[in-house]
């Protein structure tokens, strides 16, 4: 069964890239806008990676990893994000929040998939 | 957009034969208007239906009988007669109306009857000669004997085409390139 | 991500991103705006950095270099308010507010493929820069960036590392698993292992979820040691690492970190504890989901399209008696009400709030105040109010022109206002609401109103009002509705590029719309502008001209009346007028317009219809009959068929059957038209019998 992953990002032009890239390499990919609706769709149903923007209205990418990461449903399930150079504190506080690993924005289709499976096989 | 293939392929099956002698031969709907039998590409034909009142378009040519309402689509209905420059057809409800694609458009073609679907190999097709008719050639394709019977082709390009001087004024341009909407 | 593989539809994802680009920066704009009024709080701020992170986000995507350098320092900015480095004080925000505008520019120019001039935006950007200098503690972002290269020694054939790796509990519970990581190293070698299982206690003693061993690896590799960083480098901060060669004997790097304090305090077991409540917590997100406009665009016809049918339905259904198909006529009143239901959720769909149009006008208001040297401000209300999409892509033109016109003609410099007892600074309310199946879009000033004596006597003076006429307080005021009536003593650039208040007018009508304008001279002056929700319907009343039937759209009709045969006057060559309260009218026969057969000619028999248009001012128009007043569903006749003079589109009936829309706009020129006898195919050939015909080809 293909592997389920939850890209989460507010842009859409964000979800839509890594969803295209993470479905053309054969994985399931459902997206949602914000961090509270993230949290909707998890309780919903059960994902093997979450990929998730950092800077998001509602409930943001931190707030989020910590609700996972709290929750028992997803608890030990990777979470990979999306950061870049500037956001230097960020990565800091996403790994503190309980991220698995994260991406520098702008990344390569080739860079996506070979961090998704690093932490996903 | 092409032409919607599946919809005649039901009739093509009922009413033919398998197509003889091979890939290359084309399909014609023919119609008569008068004593004259005509054909037409089935691939162009979307269907076929009597004749119903139109709705008259202002200071339209004198071929165009109007506008009808095909499921929530206004298409305008030609009069083939009218067109060919002789006479004008006084329709009743033992007409029909063929519906065919003309480029990007659909347009319904005011005939008398529809007769038969023919198969013919393109090599059989001879062309026009000049015959000082009052039609113009363009939108004669070519004729073709079967069975004892003349069938004249008509192309829709040619009737509707940038030569065509009857319908210039109202219906410019040519259909195949006009814009897709 | 920034390539361009196989089968990558980055024009999609580019389309997508400008789509998104507008949104954004319709929201920067309203943020910055509630920033600048004092209405905002701290999420506003957050808010506004989130739409040009997100915009420098996508642009650093497609390789928009310019884009991302100028919202890079825009974010900089930004995030430092956020962090309370710098404050919102009016300096600032009107910074922010070019900053807006420029970005919102630089977007433009990618999404247009265009190149701004080489110094655009390199003021601002200098402004910002300067700010963010001043910020006390700002931080140069070189020194993050010196630190995340590190020197790598040149490395050249196969070496044999040592690793020793013991995970902390806390890499675990971020779900970084060891094995992944061991499989990871096999790519660059061969491994061998040894595990240290020295620190697991006994099982009563054993945390489920903590990590107890700990592992040697001996790795061949070729590969640079930072492979074997790279490797771990999500881990780094939750194992005790060290790379050795032990060959060398001593450790080329060694990385051990323990986690941060912060995490320490929140133990895996607290965790654990709080599991219910944050389930419990989550409130209900808003869900939403994007749709192709073309899909919904389809969606709105097909249910036209039932509508239609509903409508043929029901008519049928009067003709039955009602007692013996009682089940029948139920059916039929049940489908005609969810019909409804289903057009207006459908047309709801389509809906949008003014909002985005709204956000574009504090610019406009900013830009002319500047240029004109006035001091304005604009106060905005019911932004949320919906509308059709087509008819929100319409309103931008005549909205903006509104606006200048209020700034330019209305307001009154700063000066002129003082003297005037009025504060310094003048006010535009821009407001939307929904009344009656409408919405109603207010433009109103507080500026000096209109002059009516001067209004009238320029209307005298170049013919638009006979002399001596007495018109009402609202007749003048509307008189700047007229083609080319321009009231301003001198015509400044902003009113002289030849567009006056008639193409409003003109505009807002294309839309199914009226404008009015009511004025109070020294105190202002209110535009009401009035639009139907969508442009798929229009209320119209149906006519019979002979045989045939036309819709003529309500939004033009002033009224219709059986004239008296005392009314009617023929002038030579030019047809009938009509006498109407000492008006004169053209008197416009449609059957003869149309050349329809079999319709009533004699004026006092049929019903004149009075309608007004733009470009044709007042007409009678001269139909047989009214039939009713119906909303109708628009029906493109050209996507079939050629535009047709005089008519503006198609509906379908309730019996199914085509009616045609009057574009009364038209009918005026198309009568005045020349009509010469045209020969036509009838008269040239017999009319062909068709059924004997077909006896003769049996």
């Amino acid at each position: 069964m293909a592997k389920r992953i939850l890209t989460v990002d507010d842009s859409k032009t964000m979800r839509d890239m890594v969803a295209f890239t993470l479905k053309k390499a054969g994985f399931d990919v459902a997206e949602a806008e914000d961090g509270k609706a993230a949290l909707v769709v998890l309780g919903a149903s059960k994902f093997d990676l979450i990929i998730t923007d950092l800077n998001m209205p509602n409930m943001d990418g931190i707030s989020l990893i910590k609700n996972v990461r709290a929750a028992s449903s997803h608890r030990a399930v990777p979470i990979l994000i999306l950061t870049t150079e500037s956001d230097g504190t960020k990565k800091a506080d996403g790994k503190a929040a309980g991220a698995t690993g994260w991406l520098v924005k702008p990344f390569s289709p080739e860079k996506l998939i070979e961090l998704v499976q690093r932490v996903c096989p | 957009m092409q032409p919607d293939q599946t919809s005649i392929a039901g009739f093509a099956q009922d009413d033919l034969d398998p197509p003889a002698g091979g890939e290359n031969r084309q399909q014609f709907i023919t119609f008569t208007l008068g004593a004259e039998e005509y054909g037409i590409d089935i691939m162009v034909v979307r269907e076929i239906k009597g004749w119903t009142d139109t709705t008259m378009i202002p200071n339209a040519p004198v071929h165009v009988r109007g506008v009808i309402n095909l499921r929530g689509v206004i298409v305008p209905i030609f009069d083939l007669r009218a067109r060919f420059g002789v006479g004008l057809t006084v329709p009743t409800s033992m007409h029909v109306v063929i519906i065919v694609a003309a480029g990007t458009r659909t347009v319904g073609l005011l005939v008398d009857t529809v007769s038969d679907i023919i198969s013919i190999d393109p090599k059989a097709i001879r062309p026009v000669p000049e015959m000082g008719l009052p039609t113009e050639d363009q939108f004669l394709e070519g004729l073709v004997a079967i069975e004892n019977r003349m069938v004249t082709l008509v192309s829709l390009a040619g009737l509707f085409g940038k030569s065509a001087d009857a319908t210039k004024r109202h219906f410019k341009g040519d259909l195949a390139t006009s814009k897709a909407a | 991500m920034n390539s361009e593989g196989e089968g990558y539809p980055l024009a999609q994802f580019r389309k997508t991103y400008f789509e998104e680009c507008t949104e954004l920066l319709d929201a920067l704009q309203s943020n910055l705006d509630m920033l600048s009024n004092g209405s905002g709080d701290a999420e506003t701020l957050h808010a506004i950095f989130r739409s040009v992170h997100s915009i420098k986000g996508g642009a650093g995507a497609f390789g928009f270099a310019g884009l991302v350098t100028f919202s890079h320092v825009f974010e900089s900015l930004l995030d430092a308010m956020r962090e309370q480095k710098v404050s919102a004080v009016p300096e600032i925000v009107q910074l922010l507010l070019r900053a807006s505008d420029a970005l919102a520019d630089i977007v433009n120019a990618a999404r247009s493929e265009q190149s701004l001039d080489a110094g655009f935006g390199a003021e601002i950007v200098a402004a910002m820069e300067e700010v963010l200098a001043g910020a006390a503690d700002a931080q140069p972002e070189a020194a993050e960036a010196a630190t995340a290269v590190t020197a790598e020694p040149e490395v050249t054939g196969e070496r044999r590392y040592r690793i020793a790796f013991t995970p902390h509990s806390e890499m675990l519970q971020k779900a970084n698993e060891p094995l992944l990581l061991v499989r990871q190293l096999r790519r660059l070698g061969g491994v061998s292992v040894e595990v240290d299982t020295s620190r697991i206690p006994l099982l009563a003693a054993l945390d489920p979820e903590a990590a107890y061993l700990g592992w040697t690896f001996t790795l061949d590799t070729g590969a640079p040691q930072s492979a074997i960083h790279e490797v771990f480098e999500f881990v780094e901060d939750d194992c005790d690492l060290l790379v050795t060669l032990p060959e060398a004997g001593m450790p080329v790097a060694a990385a051990t970190v323990t986690a941060t304090p912060e995490f320490v305090a929140e133990p895996a077991a607290a965790s654990v504890a709080k599991t219910a409540e944050p389930a419990a917590a989550v409130p209900v997100a808003t869900q939403s989901i994007r749709v192709d406009v073309d899909k919904v665009d389809r969606l709105v016809n097909l249910v036209g399209e039932l509508v239609i049918t509903q409508a043929m339905l029901t008519e049928q259904g009067t003709l039955l008696p009602a007692d013996h198909y009682p089940a029948l006529i139920q059916g039929i009143e049940a489908l005609a009400q969810s019909a409804r239901e289903l057009q207006e959720s459908v047309m709801a769909i389509r809906a949008q709030p003014v909002k985005s149009v709204f956000a574009r006008m504090p610019r406009v208001v900013r830009d002319l105040a500047a240029t004109l040297g006035k001091e304005v401000r604009i106060v905005t209300a019911g932004e949320m109010t919906e509308i059709d999409k087509t008819v929100i892509e319409q309103l931008n033109d005549p909205l903006t022109h509104m606006i200048r016109n209020a700034l330019d003609h209305g307001i009154e410099g700063p000066d002129a206002r003082v003297a005037a007892g009025k504060p310094r600074q003048g006010t535009i309310h821009l407001s939307a609401a929904q009344r009656s199946g409408r919405i109603v879009i207010e433009v109103s000033d507080d500026g000096r109103g209109i002059n009516r004596e001067k209004v009238l006597a320029k209307a005298q003076d170049r013919g638009l009002v006979p002399p001596g006429a007495s018109l009402s307080e609202e007749e003048i005021d509307n008189l700047i509705f007229l083609p080319s009536f321009s009231t301003a003593d001198v015509v400044s650039n902003i009113s002289g590029r030849g567009v006056g208040m008639d193409v409003v007018k003109r505009n807002v009508q294309s839309l199914g719309g009226r404008i009015t304008v009511h004025s109070r001279f020294g105190a202002g002056s209110r535009f009401t502008l009035s639009l139907p929700l969508t442009l798929a319907v229009v209320d119209g009343m149906v006519v019979s001209v002979g045989k045939e039937t036309f819709i003529i759209p309500l939004t033009a009709i002033i009224e219709s009346l059986r004239p008296r045969a005392a009314d009617i006057h023929p002038v030579i060559g030019r047809g009938n007028v009509l006498a109407l309260r000492g008006e004169y009218l053209p008197l416009i026969p449609l059957h003869k317009c149309f050349e329809v057969e079999g319709a009533i000619s004699d004026p006092c028999s049929g019903i004149v219809i009075v309608v007004q248009s733009e470009s044709a001012g007042r007409v009678g128009v001269m139909v047989d009959e009214l039939l009713g007043q119906q909303q109708v569903v628009v029906k493109s006749l050209e996507a079939n068929y050629d535009p047709v003079d005089g008519i503006s589109g198609a509906t379908i009936l309730g019996n199914g059957r085509v009616a045609l829309i009057l574009d009364i706009a038209r009918l005026r020129e198309i009568d005045a038209e020349p009509r010469p006898e045209k020969p036509s195919p009838i008269q040239q050939f017999a009319t062909s019998e068709p059924r004997e015909e077909i006896t003769h080809a049996a």
